[in-house]
C-alpha cells in the first residue's frame, strides 16, 4: 500500500508540467541540431550549430562540478584547451590524419588527467574559495604557457591546420550517376556534413554518458557532498576522493569537448579555448540554464550562443524597420548589441533565479 | 574479547577548557549504555571524539583493540561505528529516500559505481525503504529532507542510522523535539536493535523514564569528565549524581 502511494508520487514527480516543458525544450533543440545542416544550410549557422553541440559537453561537464558537487573551478578552459591543443600540435606537426587527432587528443587528455588529479588532491581538501584560487592560477599559467611556447603552440596567433580528409569540403560523401557530388534536400554531401556529424554524435554520446553519471549511486553521492559534506563523510564517504573523481571526469570531458573544437575550427588559439572570456560564457550558460540539472546546460548554451551570434542581425533589422519611429532605432542600433545581451541576462536571471531548466522544474514541482 | 569501542584517557581542549577529560571507558556488544549529564557535560563532544569528527588533544580509541585515533570518520563509518545527530544534519534538498539511500549505498560500497545496473539500483532503494518503513517515514519518501517537520526530521536522522547497518548505535538525544507519538516508534526500534546481542549501544538521553527503560548501565559525564560508570541502580543512588541531577552546585561552578 505505501509502495503505490510512493510510485505514484514519483509518477506526479515525473509528469509534471515544468519537467515535460524542459524535456520538451531539449528534445526540440536536439532534433534541430540533429538536422541542422538540412535546416540552416548556410555557412554561418553551421558554425554556430557546431558550437552549441560541443558547448553543451562543455558546460554539462562544469555543470558535474558546479551544480551537482558544488565544486567552483575557473580551470574548465584550461582543460579545454588541453584537448584543442594537443589535437591542433600533432595535426600541425604530423599532417592531417587521424593518428594524429588519436595521439594529439590522446596527449591533450592524459595531461588534464595528470593536472587535475594534482590539483584535486592538493587542494581539495581545503576550503572552496582557496580551491577557486589554484584553478584561477593555474588557468593563468597555461595562458601565459601557451603564448610563451609559441614555437609549438603558435602564440598569441595559435594554430591553423588540416582536419583529417574525411572532413574536407573537397571530399565526396556520396556521389551522383554523373561522378559529383550528391546533394540531398539541396545540401551537398561533403566532408563539412562529416565533420559536423562527428561533432554532433560525439558530442551527444559525451551528453549521455553524463546523463548516465548523474542518475547512477555516484551522481546522488556528489549532490549529499554538495548538501552536506560533513555528513557526506560521516555516513561513509570519502568526500576528497570523491570530489577529485568528479573533477577528473569533468576535465576529461572538458578536454574530449576540446578534440572535437579543435578538429571543427581547424584553428585553436588563446582566444578560442583557454581566454577567460570563454570561462565566463561557461559560467553563464551554466547559470542561466540552471545549475545541477544537465538539461538545463543544453538551454543555456543553446539561448546565449543564438544571443551572441544573431542579437546583432535581430537588433539590425529591429532598426530598419522601425525607421520611421523617432527613438527606437536609436535603441535597437546595432552596435549596442552587448547592452542589449546584458539586459537580456538580467531579465533571464530575474525571472528564472534557479535557471531556465531549474526554474520550470521546480515551479511544476510545488 | 576486546571491547567493540574502548577509550584511554581521552580528552579535548578547546582553549583551556577540556570539554572531554581524561575519560576511559570499555563499551561490549549486547550492552546499551546510557550517558547522562547535564547540558554542556561533554556528551555530545565525546560521540564526536568517537566517530572522527573531532580528533582527541591526548588519548586513544581503540575498536575491537585496533587503535582507530588517527583515522577519518568515514573509514570509522565503513569500519561499523554509526552516529546520529543531535542537532538534526541531513541532505535537505534530496529526498527522505535518497537520504536513506545514500547510507545504504556507503554501506554497500556502490558509491563509485557509475555505470551501475538498474536491477541494483532498485534493490538499494527497497533497502532504503525497509529503514523508512521502520521509522514510519515511508509516505513522505519522496518529499525532500528540509520540508519534513521537525520530528520526522528527527526520525530521518535515525533512518540514517540504522541504514549505515553499524555494529556501535551512538544515538545523541533522539527524541528530543519529538511528540508524545513519536518517541516510542524510536524508544521501540532500539529496543529492536537491542534483542541483537552483537550491536553495542549508546544513548544520549535526559528523559529519565527513557533512561530506566532502557539503560544496561549508566555512565555520568559532568564537566568533560567521567563521575560514574555502572549499574543503573547503583550509579542514580550515587549521591554525586544527586548532587548534579537535583541542580545543586558541585564545586560552585554549575551552570543552568
Ligand atoms: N567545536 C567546539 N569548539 C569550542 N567549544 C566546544 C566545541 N564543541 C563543544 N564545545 C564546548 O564543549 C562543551 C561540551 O559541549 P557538548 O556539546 O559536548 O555538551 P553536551 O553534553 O552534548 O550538552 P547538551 O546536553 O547541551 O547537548 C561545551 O562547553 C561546549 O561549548
Ligand atoms: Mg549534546
Amino acid at each position: 500500500m505505501t509502495d503505490t502511494s510512493a510510485t505514484s508520487h514519483r509518477a506526479a514527480k515525473r509528469f509534471n508540467t515544468g519537467r515535460i516543458a524542459v524535456y520538451a525544450i531539449v528534445a526540440a533543440i536536439g532534433l534541430a541540431l540533429m538536422f541542422a545542416p538540412f535546416l540552416f544550410p548556410d555557412v554561418r549557422s553551421q558554425q554556430v550549430a557546431a558550437r552549441i553541440c560541443i558547448f553543451i559537453a562543455l558546460v554539462a561537464s562544469y555543470d558535474l562540478l558546479i551544480g551537482y558537487t558544488g565544486i567552483v573551478s575557473f580551470a574548465h578552459t584550461m582543460f579545454f584547451g588541453l584537448g584543442a591543443y594537443g589535437t591542433a600540435i600533432a595535426l600541425k606537426q604530423m599532417g592531417p590524419g587521424w593518428d594524429a587527432v588519436f595521439l594529439g587528443g590522446s596527449a591533450g587528455v592524459a595531461a588534464a588527467i595528470i593536472l587535475a588529479i594534482a590539483i584535486g588532491l592538493l587542494s581539495l581538501r581545503v576550503k572552496a574559495i582557496f580551491f577557486a584560487m589554484v584553478t584561477l592560477a593555474a588557468a593563468s599559467v597555461m595562458m601565459v604557457l601557451a603564448s610563451q611556447l609559441s614555437d609549438f603552440t603558435g602564440g598569441e596567433d595559435g594554430l591553423v591546420y588540416s582536419a583529417p580528409k574525411l572532413f574536407s569540403p573537397a571530399t565526396k560523401l556520396m556521389t551522383g550517376d554523373d561522378g559529383k557530388v550528391l546533394a540531398v534536400f539541396d545540401v551537398r554531401m561533403n566532408g563539412k556534413i562529416a565533420a559536423y556529424y562527428f561533432v554532433f554524435l560525439s558530442s551527444l554520446a559525451l551528453f549521455f554518458a553524463m546523463l548516465r553519471i548523474v542518475a547512477s549511486p555516484l551522481g546522488t553521492v556528489l549532490e549529499a557532498i554538495r548538501e552536506n559534506e560533513l555528513r557526506a563523510e560521516a555516513i561513509g564517504y570519502r568526500v576528497v576522493a570523491y570530489r577529485t573523481a568528479i573533477f577528473v571526469i569533468a576535465a576529461v570531458i572538458a578536454a574530449l569537448a576540446g578534440i572535437l573544437w579543435a578538429t571543427w575550427l581547424k584553428y585553436t588559439g588563446p582566444d578560442t579555448t583557454l581566454s577567460f572570456a570563454i570561462m565566463i560564457d561557461i559560467l553563464l550558460m551554466v547559470v542561466i540554464g540552471g545549475m545541477g540539472t544537465m538539461h538545463g546546460a543544453v538551454i543555456g548554451v543553446t539561448v546565449m550562443s543564438l544571443a551572441q551570434f544573431y542579437l546583432k542581425d535581430l537588433m539590425e533589422a529591429g532598426a530598419i524597420a522601425t525607421a520611421d519611429i523617432p527613438v527606437l532605432p536609436h535603441l535597437l542600433e546595432p552596435d549596442r548589441w552587448l547592452l542589449w545581451l546584458g539586459v537580456l541576462f538580467i531579465l533571464l536571471v530575474y525571472f528564472f533565479p534557479a535557471g531556465i531548466a531549474g526554474t520550470l522544474m521546480k515551479k511544476a514541482g510545488e | 574479547m576486546h571491547p567493540s569501542i574502548e577509550t584511554r584517557n581521552l580528552t579535548i581542549r578547546f582553549g583551556g577548557h577540556a570539554a572531554v577529560a581524561n575519560v576511559s571507558c570499555a563499551f561490549r556488544p549486547g550492552e546499551l549504555t546510557v550517558i547522562v549529564g547535564p547540558n554542556g557535560a561533554g556528551k555530545t563532544t565525546f560521540f564526536n571524539l568517537v566517530s572522527g569528527q573531532l580528533r582527541p588533544s591526548e588519548g586513544t580509541i581503540l575498536k575491537a583493540g585496533r587503535d582507530i585515533t588517527a583515522t577519518s570518520p568515514s573509514a570509522r563509518a565503513k569500519s561499523g561505528i554509526g552516529r546520529a545527530f543531535q542537532l538534526t544534519n541531513l541532505f535537505p534538498k534530496l529526498s527522505v529516500l535518497e537520504n536513506t539511500r545514500l547510507a545504504v549505498q556507503a554501506r554497500r560500497g556502490v558509491g563509485p559505481r557509475i555505470f551501475s545496473r538498474a536491477a541494483a539500483w532498485s534493490d538499494l532503494g527497497e533497502r532504503a525503504m525497509e529503514h523508512l518503513r521502520a521509522t514510519r517515514l515511508d509516505k513522505v519518501a519522496l518529499l525532500p529532507a528540509a520540508a519534513l517537520p521537525h520530528g520526522d526530521q528527527r526520525k530521518l536522522e535515525v533512518a540514517l542510522l540504522l541504514a549505515m547497518e553499524p555494529d556501535i548505535f551512538m544515538f545523541d538525544e533522539p527524541t528530543a523535539g519529538m511528540s508524545v507519538h513519536e518517541a516510542p516508534v524510536i524508544l521501540e526500534l532500539i529496543e529492536t536493535i537491542k534483542q541483537d546481542k552483537s550491536k553495542t549501544i549508546l544513548l544520549v538521553e535526559h528523559k529519565m523514564d527513557v533512561v530506566r527503560a532502557l539503560a544496561d548501565r549508566i555512565a555520568v559525564l559532568h564537566n568533560g569528565a567521567l563521575v560514574a560508570d555502572g549499574n543503573p541502580e547503583t550509579v542514580m543512588a550515587m549521591p554525586i549524581v544527586r548532587e548534579i541531577y537535583l541542580g545543586t552546585p558541585v564545586g560552585g561552578e554549575e551552570a543552568a
